[in-house]
C-alpha cells in the first residue's frame, strides 16, 4: 500500500509539473496511468538533432541518441521510433506541426542543433508540449569540447526530464566504483571513474592492492578510499584530475577505512579498528584534528553525513546485531532508526535529506531500502541473493548499488533502482563492478 | 525447488564430514614426533619442525569461527596452544595474524568482523606468552575467501583468522 502511495505521488509530481495543460489533458492522452504499480511512460518524439555546420552531422546523430537513452532510461518516458514520423523536423528554426506530432501520440518533442566550430560544440534544444500546442519553458544551449560532447547531451536530457517531472536532473553526473575481474578467491580490484550511465570509463588504480568503497567529495574533484597497498587497510584521497593520491590515516597498528565526506568538503568521517574494536572517529582532510566520535566495545562503521552537516548515520552491533543510528556530527548521543527484523547496514543520507538508504539482511536474502529519517516508512526496493552498498543520484531520485551472485561463479554488477523501486536495471560496465559512489551534478 | 535444496544441503554435509576427517588426519599426526620420526629433517621442509610448513602444516596456522562470531572454541584453542608453544620456541619469527568473514554479510562490518577475530587469536596468544610486539593484526573482511561456493561448506571455512609468519627477526 505504501508503494502504491510513493508511485502515486511520483505521477503527480510528473502530471503537475505539465501545469495548466494537466486539467484539460485529464481525459487524454497526456494522463500518466498507473497500472499495478507501473506508470506508463510518457511517450516522446526526437528527431536527430539539425547539424548546423557541415562536420556536426555525427556528432548530432551522437548527441540525440544519448539525450533519447537518458530519458528512457528512467522508466518514466519511451521514445518513438523516428520511422512513425509525419513531419520531419530538417529545420530547428522551422515551425512545430502540431498535428502531425499529435497524430502519432508523441506527447513531447524535443527538437535540437548542433554546431561544431573547432574544438568546441554548441547544442540547442527545444521542448514542446504537443497536446497544448506550445512550448514548455525556452530553448537552451549549451557548449563544451567536441570530445566531452556526451556531457552537452546529458544537459539536454537533464533539462527535459527537469522540466517534464519537476525534479532535479541527474543525467550530468560521474560514477566511482570498484572494477572488478578474477573468481571470488583471486578477485583483482582497481578503482575506476565513468559518467553515470556506464560511459567514458577511466581506470584511476592499478588491481595491485585490494581497493575498498571510493566516496566522491562534495565537489566532485576528489575520492576517498580504502587501499591495502601496505598491507594494511588504509584511507586514501585521490585527485580525479591529475590521478595523485596520498594516504590520510597510517597510525602503526590500527586499520582504517570506510571514509566518507562531510558536506563542507574538509572533514571526513571513517572507522578505525584497534585492538579489535572499530569506533568512529573523524579529521580534518590535511589528516590533522583527529576526533573520536564514538567509545563502545561493539562495531561502529559506515558513517554517513545528513547533507546540513549535522548529523551522522552510521551502523552498529551494540545492540547485538547490525542496526542504524544516528547522532549529532560531533559525537554524543545516538538514537536507534532501525527496528525491522534482519540486520541494517551501510546507510546513506539521501542528498535531500528526507531518506536514509541502507542495505538489509533478513533470512538469508539481502535488500537495498529506504526509510525516513525517523525510521519510519521502512520500503525495501530489491532483494536478491546479495545486495548491497546504495549511493544516491544527485537527485535523489534514484539508487545505484552493488549486486554479487551466488556461487563460484558469482560476479559483481552495478545496478541502479528507483526510489519507487520501480526500473531496476543493471549498468553496464567493462568489467564486473561494486562499490558505486554517485557524483554530485556536474559544474 | 526442494529437491534442489535438499542435494545442497547432502553436498554440504559431505563436505562437511571430508573436512572434518582431514582435521582429525592433522591432529594424529601429533605434531613433531609424528612428523620427524619419517626421515631426516630437511631443513625449511614440513618435517623440520622450527619451518614455516612446519607450523602451517602441523601446528596448524588457522582457526575457524562461527557465524557472526569471534570466539575461540575448543578446537581453536588446542590449535592456538601448540601456535603459541611454536612462537615460543621459535623467537625470530614474527606474526601478521589475519582475519576474515564469509561473504554474508556488508563489506565494511566483514571488515570489523575480521579484525574482531584476528584480535581474539593475537589476545589468546598473548595470554600464552608471545610478545605483543611479535603480533599484527589485518582484517580482510569478506574479500579474500578459499573456498568460493555459497554454502555453509565454503563459509565455514572463510570465516578464519589466519596466522602468517614472516621471516625471522633477526634476518
Amino acid at each position: 500500500m505504501r508503494f502504491q502511495a510513493a508511485l502515486m505521488m511520483v505521477a503527480l509530481v510528473v502530471a503537475a509539473s505539465w501545469g495548466g495543460t494537466f486539467a484539460a489533458a485529464q481525459d487524454g492522452p497526456l494522463r500518466i496511468e498507473i497500472t499495478e504499480g507501473v506508470i506508463e511512460p510518457l511517450p516522446f518524439a526526437l528527431p536527430v538533432f539539425e547539424a548546423e555546420t557541415g562536420d556536426a552531422g555525427a556528432l548530432a546523430t551522437q548527441i540525440s541518441q544519448v539525450v533519447a537513452a537518458d530519458l528512457t532510461g528512467t522508466g518514466l518516458f519511451r521514445e518513438i521510433a523516428p520511422s512513425a514520423f509525419i513531419s520531419n523536423v530538417t529545420s530547428f528554426a522551422a515551425p512545430i506541426q502540431y498535428a502531425d506530432w499529435k497524430a502519432i501520440n508523441a506527447q513531447a518533442l524535443i527538437t535540437g542543433a548542433v554546431a561544431v566550430q573547432g574544438t568546441q560544440v554548441n547544442v540547442k534544444f527545444r521542448l514542446y508540449d504537443v497536446f497544448s500546442g506550445a512550448e514548455m519553458g525556452d530553448g537552451l544551449q549549451f557548449t563544451g569540447t567536441v570530445e566531452g560532447w556526451r556531457r552537452m547531451a546529458h544537459k539536454v536530457a537533464d533539462a527535459v526530464y527537469s522540466r517534464i517531472t519537476g525534479e532535479g536532473g541527474y543525467f550530468d553526473s560521474r560514477v566511482v566504483y570498484v572494477s572488478e575481474t578474477g573468481t571470488k578467491d583471486a578477485r583483482q580490484k582497481r578503482l575506476a571513474i565513468m559518467d553515470y550511465d556506464g560511459a567514458n570509463v577511466q581506470f584511476l588504480t592499478d588491481s595491485s592492492a585490494i581497493v575498498l568503497a571510493p566516496r566522491f567529495s562534495p565537489d566532485g574533484r576528489r575520492v576517498l578510499y580504502t587501499s591495502y597497498e601496505t598491507g594494511f587497510p588504509r584511507i586514501y584521497v585521490l585527485d580525479v584530475g591529475s590521478v595523485q593520491r596520498r594516504v590520510l590515516e597510517s597510525q602503526e597498528g590500527t586499520m582504517s577505512f570506510a571514509p566518507r565526506f562531510a558536506p563542507d568538503g574538509q572533514t571526513i568521517v571513517y572507522s578505525l579498528s584497534q585492538g579489535g574494536n572499530t569506533d568512529i572517529y573523524a579529521m580534518n582532510i590535511n589528516g590533522g584534528n583527529v576526533t573520536r566520535l564514538t567509545s563502545a566495545p561493539s562495531i561502529e562503521t559506515a558513517p554517513s553525513f545528513s547533507p546540513d552537516g549535522s548529523q551522522i548515520v552510521f551502523e552498529s552491533d551494540r545492540s547485538g546485531s547490525q542496526q542504524l543510528y544516528i547522532m549529532p556530527a560531533r559525537g554524543g548521543e545516538a538514537r536507534r532508526i532501525s527496528f525491522g527484523p534482519g540486520r541494517y547496514g551501510t546507510p546513506v543520507w539521501s542528498p535531500r535529506g528526507d531518506l536514509i538508504s541502507f542495505t538489509k539482511q533478513n533470512s538469508g536474502r539481502f535488500h537495498i531500502g529506504v526509510m525516513r529519517v525517523d525510521g519510519s516508512e521502512e520500503r525495501l526496493l530489491t532483494a536478491s541473493f546479495l545486495d548491497e552498498g546504495p549511493t544516491w543520484a544527485p537527485n535523489g531520485r534514484v539508487i545505484m548499488f552493488t549486486r554479487e551472485t551466488q556461487g563460484e561463479q558469482g560476479r559483481s554488477t552495478l545496478y541502479s533502482v528507483d526510489i519507487t523501486g520501480r526500473n531496476l536495471r543493471p549498468v553496464r560496465t567493462p568489467e564486473g563492478g561494486s562499490d558505486p559512489s554517485w557524483s554530485p551534478l556536474l559544474q | 525447488m526442494k529437491l534442489t535444496r535438499n542435494i545442497l544441503l547432502l553436498v554440504a554435509g559431505l563436505a562437511l564430514a571430508a573436512c572434518t576427517d582431514a582435521t582429525r588426519f592433522g591432529a594424529d599426526g601429533t605434531g613433531a614426533g609424528g612428523a620427524g620420526a619419517g626421515g631426516p629433517i630437511v631443513p625449511g621442509s614440513a618435517n623440520d619442525p622450527t619451518s614455516t610448513a612446519f607450523f602451517n602444516q602441523t601446528v596448524g596456522d588457522r582457526v575457524l569461527f562461527a557465524v557472526d562470531q569471534s570466539d575461540i572454541n575448543d578446537a581453536g584453542r588446542t590449535t592456538l596452544e601448540g601456535q603459541a608453544q611454536w612462537l615460543l620456541a621459535n623467537t625470530d619469527f614474527t606474526a601478521v595474524i589475519e582475519g576474515h568473514a564469509d561473504e554474508q554479510g556488508t563489506r565494511e562490518y566483514n571488515v570489523a568482523l575480521g579484525a574482531r577475530r584476528a584480535n581474539a587469536v593475537r589476545e589468546y596468544l598473548i595470554s600464552r606468552g608471545v610478545a605483543g610486539n611479535r603480533l599484527r593484526t589485518v582484517s580482510y573482511g569478506k574479500e579474500r575467501p578459499i573456498e568460493i561456493c555459497s554454502s555453509e561448506a565454503c563459509y565455514q571455512k572463510n570465516r578464519r583468522a589466519v596466522t602468517v609468519l614472516a621471516g625471522g627477526l633477526t634476518g
